[in-house]
């Protein structure tokens, strides 16, 4: 294989240890600093993101983590291309406290923005300083030197390797920011779309997840869950357990109840055991289905209007329109339930974790354990592709308690695919309710309110625990407070604020202070739901209007690149300016530019309705994306078409089951996803700006594909659907 | 007590309950990463094996039901050095996010193809129905079993 390793894939080699040279110290700054690139800002030395080895290598450090988006690959690319050394020859770390730089939280398509531009100041800045180093000894100027491939050679052809400069290059020292990348006239790998370097493992078998982690003397651990959100332990029957053969572990502190033992199926029988034993008060009931979005309304919230421009008043002649829409709790559903595996010997903690963020997961269970954070060591494995917050911090804090009680031994928990769909944080319910007004082909009038629970309940919270286990412990410490999010990013009001250049606008961010379901980060955060609704709401206002959807838009956009983007993806689809459905089939699109200030994406759809059963399915999708300079061809694509295809899921199928007595979606029968046969053929266009900056686009498809769905569906039938998911009975009731 | 199951062409012992699950056997005893724990009732396909060239579900499979059959995990089709033409699919069409569904859309592919060399796009698309994947790489896994498909020497 011609791909560089990922050093986290030698599991047994060196991870145990708390004490590396640590080379992220602050610096004492008198003065203010400049300003540095991406992350160099927040991790200013070099050698917090590069070393290079006396073998002709490079280590890079990532405080951002995989998640399945490919982002290490990119990284390396990013970085090898400013070092000039075939990729082959960069070997990444990610995600280690005791390593890497700290990035907080991979989420919200920021890393190639964030680390992959810290990465390319850096690695222009290393070359040049291995460049200095190799004039001095050959007594030539800089200018004169060629690099391939890691060697640098002179006018007069004499040589020498990065490896023999590695031990004379200082990178013990703060970023200047100032040595320019490579143009992109020069780019090798930049642009190309580079092997992702993680297949090959996962293709063989090779050990690729923290679900493959085998330490010596590990235990198998699993927590007995309440049956519902806030249930409290009052008995169980201990001795009964204990007996259990290869049990070792029986913990309890106040309503947490958690076994390890020598063999995983034992565990599992000896968690069996314990839940049948468990006698719990019962927790406070749930919303009624059948009125959430009436109860979520009437719950107290924290109103913000984030955007408000005065215009002139109505005329006369305006058309109104008001519509309301409807998104329901989602789930993350990764295919592999949440697992970790922790140590605790001689007072430090090591916690291996697919978390996206290890430094707030660290800073949080030391505040929930009361050690200190140097004391834990949080190193990212991964898991399988999570979409946000999952069960993953939480699982990792569930193997922390069970570990600080085994005596040393290492303790790897895996969630049960019940537990992760019952315990996980879901993306929340939400309602968006639209007034706008058209005349003249225009839009004259726009108010939008949007309705949402907290977006953002991840561990690194000042006032709260943001730990599902620690809620339950017997010196419990609850979460911390819903937040309001700042612009441009925002969160249930992500997107909320449309790119459409509009005379009069006011929108309103409702944030449900409550947690009724627990709630946090699913991917999109809010656009997912605001692009719905804003864009359902456009084709409302288009037809109000009398005018093609496109067209509609195209009159209202005032940035070339999302002209460019709708035109592109038009073309890719061969729309035709004015077409109709035919009652069961019918097309729509779907714009946004990601959080306003990402990606660019327009999506078309093609949708086929089943007016007997009520399905609709959708046979075929285009894209067109516009990423700023592009990373990795083919990387992107797999991001944007995966969100089509993700989103659309989430838009036919998902919703979280539940009563008043808890959560009854527990496995894949009462969580359907999208399934192979249903899956839509997608064209992708992708509009390449190597001279502009890269922008996020992990996430830039989700909210134009549910929307270029609805308006499909309201092409094909002339009816229009406002409550997610269309499922067969809202379908057959819309057609009705 | 110990019990002899056959995997990738060897006899191995494994001290476990017949009871157990061939799963955790194949992932904890024999240590083989391939097939994954999903949802441990047979919905999702991520521990998906061959046991005497079917497709099996390995978190609902007992040890005791396994008996003399061959067992076939991931590990066992190609290794790094000499990639199943399965394998080496997967990485050409690059047709992976995250991977955990990789190991059982192989190895349905695999008893797929073995029964279907030349199998339409239609064909692969309702044979791997009933294994999910979460990350929206579909349409690559389903080129990769076509590729795989013409590249296997019976077309």
């Amino acid at each position: 294989m011609n791909a560089p390793h990922l050093t986290r894939r030698d599991f047994t080699v060196g991870l145990g240890g708390i004490a590396l040279a640590f080379s992220l110290a602050p610096i004492a700054m008198t003065q203010q600093p400049p300003r540095l690139p991406g992350s160099l800002e927040t991790n200013r030395l070099l050698s917090a993101w590069l070393a290079i080895n006396a073998d002709g290598t490079a280590t890079v450090l990532t405080g951002k983590v995989e998640l399945g988006q490919g982002i290490l690959t990119a990284l390396s690319q990013i970085a090898a291309e400013e070092l000039d050394l075939p990729l082959a020859r960069v070997t990444i770390v990610s995600g280690d406290t005791g390593r890497t730089p700290n990035e907080g939280q991979t989420a919200g398509s920021l890393s190639v923005e964030a680390s992959g531009t810290a990465l390319r100041f850096a690695g222009a800045e290393v070359r040049a300083i291995l460049l200095e180093l190799a004039a001095k000894k050959f007594g030539v100027a800089v200018d004169g030197l060629k690099v391939t491939d890691g060697t640098i050679t002179a006018p007069d052809g004499r040589r020498v390797s990065y490896g023999e400069l590695a031990s004379e290059a200082d990178l013990k020292r703060e970023a200047t920011g100032k040595v320019a990348p490579k143009p992109v006239a020069q780019h090798r790998l930049v642009g190309q779309s580079s092997p992702r370097v993680d297949l090959p493992a996962k293709v063989t078998g090779g050990g690729a997840f923290v679900q493959d982690l085998r330490l010596p003397g590990m235990l198998h651990g699993r927590v007995a869950r309440p049956p519902q959100y806030g249930a409290q332990l009052e008995t169980f029957d201990e001795a009964k357990v204990r007996a259990m053969p290869g049990v070792v572990t029986v913990l309890r502190d106040g309503s947490f109840l958690a076994v390890a033992a020598e063999r995983e199926e034992q565990a599992i029988k000896a968690v069996e055991a314990l839940s049948a034993s468990a006698k719990w008060k019962a927790g406070p009931a749930l919303p009624d289905p059948a009125r959430l979005y009436e109860q979520l309304k009437a719950l107290p919230t924290q109103d913000t209007v984030i955007s408000n421009k005065d215009g002139p008043l109505l005329a006369s002649g305006a058309k109104v329109v008001e519509a309301t829409y409807r998104r329901p709790y989602q789930a993350h559903a990764a295919l592999g339930p949440s697992c970790a595996m922790a140590q605790m010997r001689d007072g430090q903690l090591t916690v291996w974790t697919h978390s996206q963020g290890v430094y707030p997961l660290r800073g949080t269970i030391a505040r929930a354990l009361g050690m200190k954070p140097p004391s834990i060591r949080c190193i990212h494995m991964e898991g399988a592709g999570c979409y946000g917050h999952n069960g993953a911090d939480d699982v990792a804090f569930d193997a922390a308690l069970l570990a600080r009680a085994s005596n040393g031994r290492p303790v790897r928990v895996q969630w049960t695919r019940a537990e992760e769909f019952m315990w996980e944080p879901y993306g929340p319910a939400m309602t968006m309710q639209a007034r706008g007004a058209v005349a003249d082909g225009r839009i004259v009038d726009w108010n939008y309110d949007v309705w949402s629970q907290a977006h953002n309940m991840r561990p690194g919270d000042p006032d709260g625990i943001n730990l599902l286990s620690s809620w339950y412990l017997a010196d419990a410490k609850p979460p911390g407070p819903a937040r309001q999010a700042a612009a441009p990013n925002f969160a249930g009001d992500r997107n909320a604020i449309p790119t459409y250049d509009l005379p009069r606008q006011r929108i309103t961010h409702h944030l449900i202070k409550d947690n009724p379901l627990r709630t946090s980060a699913l991917r999109t955060l809010g656009a997912y739901a605001n692009v719905f609704a804003v864009e359902s709401f456009m084709d409302e206002l288009a037809a109000a209007a009398g005018v093609d959807p496109i067209s509609f838009r195209l009159a209202h956009v005032t940035d070339p690149r999302e002209r460019a983007v709708i035109e592109a993806v038009a073309k890719a689809a061969n729309w035709k300016p004015g077409e109709k459905g035919n009652g069961v089939r019918g097309r729509g699109i779907g714009y946004s530019r990601y959080k306003t200030i990402a990606a660019y994406t327009a999506v078309i759809v093609e949708v086929e309705v089943d007016r007997a059963t009520g399905k609709i399915s959708v046979p075929r999708a285009w894209s067109a994306t516009d990423a700023g300079l592009i990373i990795s061809p083919d990387g992107l694509i797999n991001q944007i078409e995966g969100g089509i295809i993700q989103s659309a899921s989430w838009t036919l199928h998902e919703h979280v089951r539940f009563d008043r007595n808890g959560i009854t979606s527990r496995d894949w029968a009462s969580y359907p996803i999208m399934t192979m046969p249903d899956v839509p053929k997608i064209e992708n266009v992708l509009l390449n700006r190597p001279n502009d900056r890269p922008l996020g686009a992990g996430e830039a498809s989700q909210g134009p594909a549910v929307a270029a769905i609805a308006n499909a569906f309201a092409a094909a039938t002339g009816r229009r659907l406002r409550e997610l998911p269309f499922d067969p009975a809202r379908v057959k009731a819309a057609l009705a | 007590m110990a019990i002899n199951v056959k995997v990738n062409g060897a006899t191995r012992s494994v001290n476990a309950e017949p009871d157990a699950p061939l799963l955790y056997v194949l992932r904890n005893d024999l240590e083989l990463n391939g097939a994954k724990y999903g949802c441990g009732v047979s919905q999702c396909g991520a521990c998906t094996v061959l046991i005497d060239g079917v497709a099996t579900r390995s978190c609902v499979t007992p040890l005791s039901r396994v008996g003399q059959s061959e067992v076939t995990t991931l590990e066992g089709l190609g290794t790094l050095a000499k990639l199943h033409p399965l394998q080496q699919a997967f990485i050409d069409e690059q047709a992976a996010q995250c991977g955990y569904c990789t190991n059982g859309m192989i190895m349905a592919a695999k008893a797929l193809l073995d029964r279907n060399p030349r199998p339409t796009e239609a064909q692969v698309r309702a044979g791997l129905a009933d294994h999910l994947c979460r990350c929206g790489s579909h349409n690559r896994i389903v080129r990769a079993v076509l590729r795989a498909a013409q590249t296997n020497g019976r077309i």
